[in-house]
């Protein structure tokens, strides 16, 4: 790596001035009592402009984005972000509102939240949803905390378990806990489904709901469904479906009619808002009916033509952010929905599914996939074939994929796969770009055989080699200091 | 149009490829009886060229702060952002990347992020930032969460200082039943420890001040209050403004434990509430303890430096129904923003900014005093102040027919926000007018 912004300061450098005072003097001691100001300026870089934009330019060269090229990484959906949705979130009608202006001044953002919330709601067959979680995490945690207020609502304090499947993503059952809720793994069939057997079993008086992923991290589609709904409601529980494999479903089916009571959806995954080097997304939450009146506050609403933030709402759960959530990305979503329309969010799905199953078909006689079926959106292979034959793991494998110039599938996800790698093509890849990584892991998968320790050894193309993860969490830095120092 | 790259022709030979007749035959698995039958009522895609129009008048609907002055604040604020911030904000390396768990393609990310936190840590001087919270208030409760986590005890005292949103979203937080936030009145406008001292127990978990608070007020008595919470080993959470940073006393040096806020004010647009920044900073004790993602300085195989997210083992995806937060997705790319910003303005631009905001706001005060309104609070304040108002929404109505965003309205009064940004000629504006209101 290059050097760090501190060490590329120049005493007395600057980049930035405030134009002359108009008011004086400016004199903080003469209205902050001295024993609350500050005694030495913060040890901030002083860097000119033109040094600043080569250090962030060449930091922003060892970053791989989907622009750079192919992100087949699981339970993402890296698919393309179209360019129109970042002119639009840019616009200064959008960038310059703050969030406490009056509801007269701001109709053009409160409509556009409406009309998106109407958008998703026919997208997801809900009856109402809320904007303001800022991630997929956080729209799991409203939507857990709803399930805690229906319970309480009915009277019934009894509710403390939350069910999830053995193949669930992390964020199901670390939400769970957030809300003092035990948590309860439902165990996956040998066709990598929900168990109805063990379900059965778990169901009780103390089961507050199930949180369920449709189609499951295994890319396949819970064909019980309906059965699943049917078993928690006559339990007395609600069905929560985690968003995060929207893509594989939109406009094909609904949660809503598979008898879903909420979900939430990752905009920066299944509606093409960029994932920004790990945020900002967003994770609207909808809810059935019977649920609306435990929504977060404030709800957009529509009088007549024009569009008001209700805060009346006096079951709602209370505010999971500041303000509305993440406005800009819910910008972003809207643009692309627009585009879409119906027919477009169909041909999203049925692309999306056709390239997981193009890119599965073409790698299945080389690698394991222990649920072999066509899948929908994403797969997962497994290296436990070349692990055994020649101590090839999927962290080699997913480390050689970079020499070829890829971003690596998901690896050891789900945990009820061995050496697992997940692979999530998204619809916005061609045929070539499909052709040219089928033909890296085969490539690879040869590797494993023939010359081990190639795969090993890898990654050998990137600006660095595997890094020491271990060193790095025994003694941890995590901040630049001139001596750097390990934190006792 | 749904930016699918291939033409039906070759869509057809993929299908065959893969044994299949038709796309459809790869929903077989979809129940019948959930399987939809008809399009979505969303009615047809537009083309980019028609979008761009609807966009465009649908933000034109907007009043903007660019086309008026805003007096507005409580918690977000209008301070100018250098080009250089959007400009690297718009690299697509950066905006179009995934979290950066695979560092051997990510350095430029971590190094980044591993920046922010240094700087985070030199503003607070606390030995340790996280790489980002959704925002202010969440920040706020996960903050409470590790207080309660590491102290085993559940009571969090919380000041009516403390922002209303963020006290709204920990009591939101909070209904899983493990924290009990207990309210506590201000006193002339500040967390004042006679309010405070008495609620100081063995199940104090922590206490929460915010500084300068919600109605822009300094609290003076931090030390007094932090001294009596450590003597109850409970532990002194921080909300701050990371502008104020630039001349106040960094809560480090206050004996802040935790320290979260907003980072918006630092080269973060409006956009109308978000995406925003939520930071956490931490005393080194709590490394282990603290949400979110964290990057860590290390090696290569070749011995070159290197970074890495690091101490996983805290977060959801290794430690599931153990992990003390749920968080995942993060606001990295607003990290990047504020590591941007601070490198542009740079020490002296940040000592700049906040005693101009300062300067105005003390230029305003005398003038609405002059004009005959009364300030809600005698107390010395940052950038923020409230005056007292009949009828705030009133005076709100009378500044926008003179294009003034107005304050933020309180009961009877109203909180007015200055930045670097504002004019004597626009504060002189606003007093015109704020003046017949006060009287009026």
């Amino acid at each position: 790596m290059g050097k760090m912004i501190f060490e590329k300061s120049v005493p007395g450098a600057r980049a930035f001035s405030l134009p002359v005072s108009e008011v004086e003097p400016e004199q903080v001691f003469q209205t902050i009592p001295e024993k609350l100001l500050r005694k030495h300026l913060p040890a901030l870089p002083e860097i000119s402009e033109v040094e600043t934009i080569r250090h962030f330019t060449a930091l922003s060269r060892q970053a791989y984005g989907v622009d750079t090229g192919f992100y087949p990484l699981g339970s993402c959906t890296m698919k393309y972000n179209p360019k129109i949705n970042e002119w639009a979130a840019r616009l200064p009608g959008f960038t310059a509102l703050h969030p406490l202006q009056h509801e007269e001044t701001v109709q053009g953002a409160l409509q556009l939240m409406y009309e998106l919330d109407c958008m998703l709601r026919e997208i997801t067959g809900m009856d109402r949803m809320t904007l303001q979680p800022a991630a997929g995490a956080h729209g799991e945690l409203t939507g857990a905390m709803i399930i805690r207020a229906y319970h309480r609502e009915k009277g019934d304090h009894s509710r403390n378990i939350m069910l999830v499947p053995d193949s669930s993503h992390g964020t199901n059952p670390a939400t769970a806990n957030m809300l003092g809720f035990r948590v309860v793994e439902i165990r996956s069939n040998e066709r990598g489904l929900t168990d109805i057997q063990d379900l059965r079993d778990h169901l009780g008086p103390e089961v507050a709901g199930l949180m369920l992923t449709n189609p499951n991290t295994l890319g396949l589609f819970e064909e019980d469904i309906v059965k699943i709904a049917d078993m928690v409601h006559g339990n007395g529980g609600l069905l929560y479906y985690d968003g995060a494999n929207a893509n594989a479903i939109i406009g094909m089916a609904r949660p809503g009619d598979m008898g879903f009571d909420i979900v939430h959806l990752n905009l920066h995954k299944t509606f093409a808002t960029p994932h920004g080097s790990g945020g900002p997304g967003s994770g609207p939450v909808g809810v059935k009916a019977f649920l609306e009146e435990f929504l977060p506050v404030p709800l957009v609403e529509k009088n007549a033509d024009a569009f008001h933030l209700n805060y009346d709402r006096p079951k709602s759960i209370g505010r999971v952010h500041t303000f509305y959530g993440n406005f800009g990305v819910l910008v972003k979503a809207y643009a692309y929905l627009k585009t879409l329309g119906a027919r477009g969010i169909r041909e999203v799905c049925e692309n999306a599914v056709l390239n997981a199953n193009y890119v599965r078909q073409h790698l299945r006689d080389v690698y394991d996939i222990p649920y072999d079926r066509p899948c929908k959106h994403e797969f997962v292979l497994s290296a436990r074939r070349q692990k055994l034959e020649s101590g090839v793991t999927a962290l080699d494998i997913a480390k050689r994929i970079m020499d070829f110039g890829y971003h690596p599938p998901t690896i050891y996800f789900p945990l009820i796969i061995e050496e697992a790698m997940m692979i999530e093509p998204t619809e916005t890849e061609t045929r070539e770009q499909l052709d040219a990584f089928i033909h890296s892991m085969r490539m690879i998968a040869e590797e494993a055989k023939n010359q081990p320790d190639a795969v090993k050894r890898a990654p050998e193309c990137t600006p660095i080699r595997r890094v020491d993860e271990v060193k790095a969490a025994r003694k941890p830095v995590l901040k630049w200091d001139e001596k750097p120092e390990a934190i006792a | 149009m749904a930016y699918v790259p291939n033409p039906p022709a070759v869509i057809e030979e993929m299908v065959r490829s893969i044994g299949m007749n038709k796309v459809q035959d790869l929903f077989a698995d979809i129940p019948d009886a959930v399987r939809m039958h008809s399009d979505l009522n969303l009615g047809e895609g537009i083309p980019e060229m028609t979008l761009r129009k609807q966009l465009f008048a649908l933000a034109s609907k907007n009043m903007t702060v660019e086309q008026m002055p805003s007096f507005l604040g409580a918690g977000a604020y209008d301070h100018y952002i250098p080009a250089v911030v959007e400009h690297v904000l718009s690299r697509s390396e950066f905006y179009t990347a995934y979290t950066p768990y695979q560092p051997e393609i990510s350095q430029g990310i971590l190094q980044a992020i591993f920046e922010y936190q240094t700087m985070i840590c030199r503003l607070t001087e606390m030995e340790v930032s996280n790489a980002s919270l959704y925002d202010g208030g969440s920040a706020l409760a996960e903050a409470c969460h590790v207080a309660c986590d590491v102290t085993g005890r559940s009571r969090i005292i919380l000041p009516d200082t403390v922002h209303p949103h963020y006290c709204r979203v920990l009591q939101t937080y909070a209904m899983g039943g493990q924290m009990k936030i207990i309210r506590t009145a201000s006193r002339d406008g500040t967390a004042h420890p006679d309010a405070i001292m008495p609620l100081l127990d063995d199940d104090l978990a922590a206490v929460v001040i915010q500084h300068p608070n919600f109605f822009g007020n300094l609290e003076e008595h931090i030390d007094i209050i932090g001294e009596a919470i450590h003597k109850r080993k409970g532990l002194l959470v921080m909300v701050v403004d990371p502008v104020s940073l630039g001349i106040l006393k960094p809560p480090g040096a206050l004996g802040a434990d935790l320290v979260v806020g907003e980072g918006q004010a630092l080269g973060i647009p409006l956009s109308f509430g978000g995406p925003y920044l939520g930071f956490m900073a931490a005393a080194g004790a709590y490394m282990r303890k603290i949400p979110g993602r964290l990057v860590g300085l290390t090696q290569d195989l070749d011995g070159r430096r290197a970074f890495v997210l690091t101490l996983q083992a805290r977060e959801q995806h290794i430690r599931r129904a153990k992990a003390g937060s749920n968080i995942c997705s993060n606001q990295a790319l607003c990290t990047l923003a504020a590591a941007v910003y601070l490198t542009v303005i740079g020490p002296q631009g940040l000592k700049d900014i906040a005693t101009r905001s300062h300067a105005l706001a003390v230029y305003a005060r005398k003038q609405v005093e002059k004009a005959g309104c009364n300030p809600l609070y005698d107390r010395p304040f940052f950038r923020e102040f409230a005056i007292r108002l009949k009828d705030p929404r009133e005076a709100n109505r009378r500044l926008l027919e003179q294009k003034i965003i107005g304050g933020y309205p309180l009961d009877g009064a109203m909180l007015l926000a200055f930045t670097e940004k504002r004019t004597i000629d626009e504060i002189d504006r606003l007093v015109a007018t704020l003046g017949g209101c006060c009287h009026g």
